[in-house]
């Protein structure tokens, strides 16, 4: 997998050495459609390190798909818009780049795999050669040894018998084998950061462990970098060293990982954690969070979780909660926080 | 990671919370049956409209490259004492009203309207598919100007417009002023296609996909979008092969099309149509040949299109 090109510059910029892989800062986002205006992210901001995970947790229309589409520069505009922040990769900031120099950046510096591979496949070639040609389309390298990289990838990521599965087309792979192709394919030019959006959703819980183990050897030998998208609080506890949780575009939890999900300090983070079964816990009946997440067209003020929030009081209405440090590296966007994290407390 | 960690990933699953709250909203997976075109050739391989079309598509194709095979009689050594004979053991066809060998000048007569056929669509499908995928890919004012444009030009009729400019603009009426009339004329409706299969394609995951690996625009198109909104384009592509025949027939019949001494049907039947009465073969044999052509690419184009369109089956 060694690459004969220089790493140590993005688009003809030097990369700073101390800065960190990626530096998302208050990020924004809108989509200016007929209806108006929707804020799909308004003020994300995470810091990726080498070899790091960093999740992204929370449901459809959240704006987590939609702000790692804005870090790969992938967003249709119109009516897309990134209206602010920053996003800085290894200390260049990309959204200032060309898009000739966003593309270059794309698939070389920083992948992306998605949820359902059969979809995000074109099915009219077969998988060996889609993978093979993501070399001769950044690599130029000739067809015949193109292929014989695109076997060895697909054997990385244990395919077998990759050399007679190299000419099969996508649909006569199951959805597991389907998703290890996309990931030979995203990992074909060796990227420092992969963005996986819910890579698992579409997939058997069996297979969902298959591919998330796949990832953290893979990321283990590459020290890439991993932004995990999902809504899955299990698969977050298990990989992620950061998570953000995000709600109404917003994000609303942010720390590293074990303390957010062992006492989470946001109603919302907590509201998750009570919807799910767990093991070790014997429930009747599982706690679904109440109502249904605000229309990002018309996001009411103060607190966007108010309405479906247990802890919600008068001031939650009026005013909308600041990010509050629970520990140096933990942060809550709720007003109650202090509340919130005792009810873990003893857990 | 460190290697407890790793057991952790290995141990735990299945995991100590495995539910998803998105559950209720997966939608089903759609499974294909087959690559799209492996099943539509073994579907067509079945299918007798596909084999009769083909078998006479392909006689037709024969015809029109070598006519030798089909008569040694030259069509234009006429001799005017044999002036409209009718069919006998000598001349299969019987004569025109020059004495010319109807069978020779028939068979000849494929070879005009195959290759304006051909010509006329290859053209305009080239045309539509170079500016309809631009204009389908790009949208904006790329989409405005380009679509806006075909709708202009999709409003000209195809005989009353090649009509005018077949009348005022060329001094003689060959094929390839036949031709270039036929594709001028006939883009739009392909266009319109092109672009909206360009369109609907176009929403697919696997172009999100490559955008997100650093695939240019022009590669995209060529590779992912193209190979993916082509079926419709060549179903519509071999119908318009028999349209074109019988619009060159059209124009020939109503005299503005091809000239004399130019072999075609369409002009074999203009001439005909004053000795309907006393010389009904002179109508009866381009007729058929005529429509018979006609029909095999038409039923060629609703078999393809049977098979490539997943709906329909």
């Amino acid at each position: 997998m060694a690459t004969t090109l220089s790493r140590d510059a993005v688009a003809g910029r030097p990369v700073d050495p101390a800065a960190p892989l990626l530096v998302v800062e208050d990020l924004h986002v809108e989509f200016r459609i007929e209806a108006g205006t929707v804020r799909a992210v308004n003020g994300l901001s995470y810091t990726l390190r080498r070899g790091e995970t960093v999740a992204i947790l929370g449901e459809s229309g959240s704006g987590k798909s939609v702000s790692a589409q804005a870090v790969m520069g992938i967003i249709d505009s119109p009516p897309g818009f990134v209206t602010g922040g920053s996003v800085r990769f290894r200390g260049v900031e990309l959204l200032d780049l060309s898009e000739a120099d966003r593309r270059r950046v794309r698939g070389d510096r920083i992948a992306m795999i998605f949820q359902d591979a059969l979809t995000a496949l074109n099915p009219v070639f077969p998988v060996g050669w889609q993978i093979a040609e993501m070399f001769r389309m950044h690599r130029g390298v000739p067809r015949k040894e193109a292929r014989e990289k695109a076997i060895e990838l697909m054997e990385r990521v244990k395919i077998p018998s990759a050399r007679t599965r190299a000419g099969s087309y996508p649909h006569e792979f199951s959805g597991g084998m389907r998703q290890r192709v996309m990931i030979a394919m995203a990992l074909s030019l060796d990227p420092e950061i992969l963005i996986a959006d819910e890579p698992t959703t579409a997939l058997d819980v069996t297979v969902q462990a298959q591919i998330m183990a796949l990832l953290a050897e893979l990321q283990q030998q590459t020290g890439m970098g991993l932004i995990l998208i999902t809504h899955d609080l299990g698969v977050v506890a298990e990989v992620a060293d950061q998570v953000v949780v995000m709600y109404a575009g917003r994000e609303v939890e942010k720390g590293p990982s074990l303390p957010v999900y062992h006492r989470p300090a946001h109603p919302y983070t907590l509201g998750l954690m009570d919807s799910l079964p767990r093991r070790d816990v014997h429930t009747e009946r599982l706690r679904p969070i109440k109502g249904s997440p605000p229309d990002l067209l018309a996001i009411p003020p103060g607190c966007p979780f108010r309405p479906r929030c247990p802890y919600a009081r008068d001031i939650c209405a009026a005013e909308e909660p600041p990010l509050a440090a629970v520990t140096s590296e933990h942060v809550s966007a709720c007003h109650f926080w202090e509340e919130v994290s005792r009810e873990r407390a003893g857990a | 990671m460190s290697d407890r960690d790793r057991e952790r990933l290995f141990t735990s699953s299945p995991a100590p919370v495995v539910a998803s709250f998105e559950e209720l909203e997966a939608e089903p997976i759609i499974r294909r049956e087959g690559s799209l075109y492996a099943d539509a050739w073994r579907q067509l391989r079945r299918r007798p409209m596909f084999i009769i079309s083909g078998v006479l598509i392909v006689i037709l194709a024969v015809m029109a490259i070598w006519p030798g095979l089909f008569t040694r009689a030259d069509p234009r050594a006429c001799n005017l004492a044999d002036s409209l004979l009718r069919p006998s053991s000598e001349h299969w066809f019987g004569t025109d009203v020059q004495g010319c060998d109807y069978y020779a000048r028939t068979i000849w007569g494929a070879r005009v309207s195959i290759t304006i056929g051909v010509l006329v669509t290859a053209c305009s499908t080239l045309i539509a598919v170079l500016l309809g995928s631009m204009a389908g890919y790009y949208g904006g004012w790329v989409d405005t100007v380009i679509a806006r444009l075909t709708d202009i030009w999709f409003a000209i009729p195809t005989i009353l417009g090649g009509i005018v400019i077949l009348r005022s603009v060329f001094s003689t009426r060959g094929l390839l002023q036949v031709s270039l009339v036929l594709i001028v004329l006939g883009w739009p409706t392909m266009l319109r296609l092109v672009r909206s299969a360009v369109m609907a394609t176009k929403e697919m995951d696997y172009v999100d996909a490559a955008r997100a690996l650093g695939v240019r625009n022009f590669r995209i198109i060529r590779r992912h979008i193209l190979p993916n909104a082509v079926a419709p384009v060549i179903v519509y592509a071999t119908i318009t092969v028999g349209v074109i025949i019988s619009a060159e027939a059209a124009l020939s019949f109503l005299g503005v099309g091809l000239q004399l001494p130019a072999i075609s049907w369409g002009l074999m039947i203009s001439v005909a149509q004053n000795r309907i009465l006393t010389a009904p073969h002179l109508l009866l044999f381009p007729g058929a040949f005529l429509s018979v052509t006609v029909f095999s690419f038409i039923l060629m184009g609703d078999a393809l299109r049977d098979a490539l369109d997943p709906r329909l089956r």
